[in-house]
C-alpha cells in the first residue's frame, strides 16, 4: 500500500547509500506500520518528520541519528490465558530495530496505537518497551486515529520536544 | 432465492508455503492462537450475580444475546462463506473457513449461557422474541441482503460493518454488568468474542482496501459514499433497537455514545475518517474500561500533567528474540 512518505524520512538520496546499507534516518518520530497501512495514515496526518521501520525482517534495520519517539501498534490478544506472559505482541521489525544499541539509546518515549477490544493487549507493545527501554507512554489511540488523536499528538510532541531540551544532558 | 450466492469456480490445492499475502498468515496465526470454547469459561459461578438482577433486567439480558446470536448465526452460515468466492488467495478462502467456525463457536456459546443461568420457558421466550422484533429483523435482513447481492466488495463493507459496529448495542450490557461487578464471568466469554470480532473486521477491511487498490477512483468514490449511506441506514436502525431493549432500564443515551465510538472503529477498518465528532463519542469511563483495562487515558504522558510521568510496571514477555 503506498503511503507516500518515503520521502518523510528526513534523508536526502546521499545519505541513504552508506556503507551497510542501513537507512538512517534524521526525523525526531519513528514509526513502523505493516502492511495494512493504518498507523502510517496516522503518521501522513502529523506535522513531524518521520521514519519508517522496514516492513520486512530481511532487511536492513533503520538507523537513528537523533532522539526520537517511537510510534507502534499492536495487533492483537496475545497471552493465551489471562495472566499469562504475552508472546508477540511487539513485531519482530521493532525489536530488531531495538535490538541495536544505538537505537535503543536514543529512545524517549512511545506511542501506542491498537484497539481497547482486545482488553489486555490494548497498546500492550508500546508498554513492553517502555519497560524495556525505561521511556514514557506518551499516547494510546485506536485503528488510524481520529483528528482529535491527531492534533493531540502534535501538540504534545512539540511539548515533549521542548521539555526534552530543557532537561540537563 | 440464493442464485447470486455463487460457489467458487475453481479449487487448487492450497501451498501454505508460497504465500502472496503475509496478512493472511498473520492473521490465520492470530485467530488459530485466539481460538477458545465456551466449556473452558466457569460460567455457573454467575448463577448467584444473576438471581440479584431484577426480572426485568434478567429479560433485557436474554433479549440482548438472542439478538447477538442472530448476528453470530447470520456470520457463519452466510456472511463469512459469502466471502470465499471473492478471495484474493487460496489462503484467505481458509481464513474465512476459520470466522466461519468460530462464529458458530460464539453463537453456541449464548447457548451456554442461557443453560447455566435460565430456564428452558425463559430461553424460549427470549429466542421468540429475537424473531418478532422489527428492528432486530431489520437489520439481518439489511446485512443479508447485501451478502446475497453481486457486489464482492460491498459485501465486505456489510460484513465489516456487522462485525465492528452491530454487534455493539449488545455488547454494552455484559460491560455494563461486569462495571458493577456483576455476571463477570459471562462478560470474560464476551471479551473473547469481542477480541475475535474485531480481528475478523480489521482483517475484512483490510481485504476491502486490497480490493479498492484494484478499481477505478469513480468506482472508489462510489463505494465510499455507500458505506457511510449503509452505515447511516444501520445506524437509525440501531437507534431503535437500542432504545426498545435499554429504554425501560434508562441506559439508552450511555448504550448511544458506544455505538458513536464504534460506528467511527468499523470506518477505520475499512479505512475511511471517523465520523462521529469525539463530543458524541464520550463512552462512559466505566464502560471502556470493562472492555480494557489499559483504556485509562489518565497514564498516558500527553493527557496527564506531563513532567510527573511515572515509569510503568514490569510486563511480562516471553519473546525471546530480544537482545537486551
Amino acid at each position: 500500500m503506498a503511503l507516500g512518505i518515503a520521502d518523510r524520512t528526513g534523508l536526502g538520496p546521499e545519505t541513504g547509500s552508506a556503507a551497510d546499507e542501513h537507512p538512517m534516518t534524521d526525523a525526531p518520530l519513528i514509526f513502523f506500520s505493516s502492511a495494512s497501512g493504518y498507523t502510517g495514515r496516522f503518521v501522513e496526518k502529523l506535522e513531524t518528520q518521520a521514519g519508517r521501520i522496514p516492513l520486512h525482517t530481511s532487511e536492513p534495520t533503520l538507523l537513528a541519528r537523533r532522539p526520537y519517539v517511537l510510534l507502534l501498534p499492536t495487533y492483537g490478544g496475545t497471552a493465551a490465558q489471562p495472566g499469562a506472559a504475552a508472546r508477540g505482541a511487539v513485531p519482530k521489525q521493532v525489536i530488531k530495530f531495538l535490538n541495536n544499541e544505538h537505537n535503543r539509546s536514543l529512545i524517549r518515549g512511545v506511542i501506542g496505537a491498537g484497539n481497547t477490544n482486545f482488553g489486555d493487549s490494548y497498546c500492550l507493545a508500546a508498554d513492553i518497551i517502555a519497560v524495556k527501554c525505561q521511556v514514557p507512554v506518551l499516547y494510546r489511540f485506536e485503528l488510524m486515529g481520529t483528528s482529535e488523536d491527531v492534533a493531540k499528538v502534535n501538540e504534545g510532541l512539540e511539548k515533549f520536544w521542548t521539555h526534552q531540551s530543557q532537561k540537563p544532558a | 432465492m440464493t442464485e447470486k450466492l455463487k460457489l467458487i469456480d475453481s479449487v487448487q490445492a492450497i501451498n501454505w508455503n508460497k504465500i502472496q499475502d503475509e496478512k493472511d498468515v498473520e492473521v490465520w496465526n492470530r485467530l488459530v492462537n485466539n481460538f477458545w470454547l465456551p466449556e473452558k469459561v466457569p460460567l455457573s459461578n454467575d448463577v448467584q450475580s444473576w438471581n440479584t438482577l431484577t426480572p426485568d433486567e434478567q429479560q433485557l439480558t436474554m433479549r440482548v444475546f438472542t439478538g447477538l446470536t442472530l448476528l453470530d448465526t447470520m456470520q457463519a452460515t452466510v456472511g463469512a462463506v459469502s466471502l470465499i468466492p471473492d478471495a484474493l488467495t487460496p489462503h484467505e478462502e481458509a481464513v474465512y473457513t476459520n470466522i466461519a467456525f468460530m462464529e458458530s463457536v460464539h453463537a453456541k456459546s449464548y447457548s451456554s449461557i442461557f443453560s447455566t443461568l435460565a430456564s428452558t420457558k425463559e430461553i424460549d421466550e427470549a429466542f421468540r422474541w429475537s424473531t418478532e422484533n422489527p428492528n432486530l429483523q431489520k437489520k439481518a435482513q439489511i446485512i443479508t441482503d447485501y451478502y446475497r447481492g453481486d457486489d464482492p466488495l460491498k459485501r465486505k463493507v456489510a460484513s465489516t460493518l456487522l462485525e465492528s459496529f452491530l454487534f455493539y448495542s449488545g455488547f454494552y450490557l455484559p460491560m455494563y454488568w461486569s462495571s458493577r461487578a456483576k455476571l463477570t464471568n459471562t462478560a470474560d466469554l464476551i471479551r473473547l468474542i469481542i477480541r475475535d470480532e474485531a480481528v475478523h473486521g480489521y482483517y475484512i477491511g483490510y481485504k476491502y482496501q486490497r480490493g479498492l487498490e484494484t478499481v477505478s477512483e469513480e468506482r472508489r468514490q462510489e463505494l465510499k459514499d455507500y458505506t457511510y449511506e449503509l452505515l447511516f441506514e444501520l445506524y437509525e436502525n440501531e437507534v431503535q433497537y437500542t432504545h426498545d431493549l435499554y429504554d425501560g432500564v434508562g441506559l439508552a443515551e450511555d448504550v448511544k455514545k458506544f455505538l458513536h465510538y464504534n460506528a467511527n472503529k468499523a470506518l477505520m477498518n475499512l479505512g475511511y475518517e471517523a465520523m462521529f465528532p469525539s463530543a458524541l463519542t464520550d463512552v462512559n469511563p466505566a464502560i471502556l474500561s470493562a472492555l480494557s483495562p489499559n483504556a485509562d487515558e489518565n497514564h498516558d504522558f500527553f493527557s496527564g500533567s506531563g513532567s510527573s510521568y511515572v515509569i510503568g510496571k514490569a510486563v511480562n514477555t516471553e519473546d525471546d528474540d530480544w537482545d537486551f
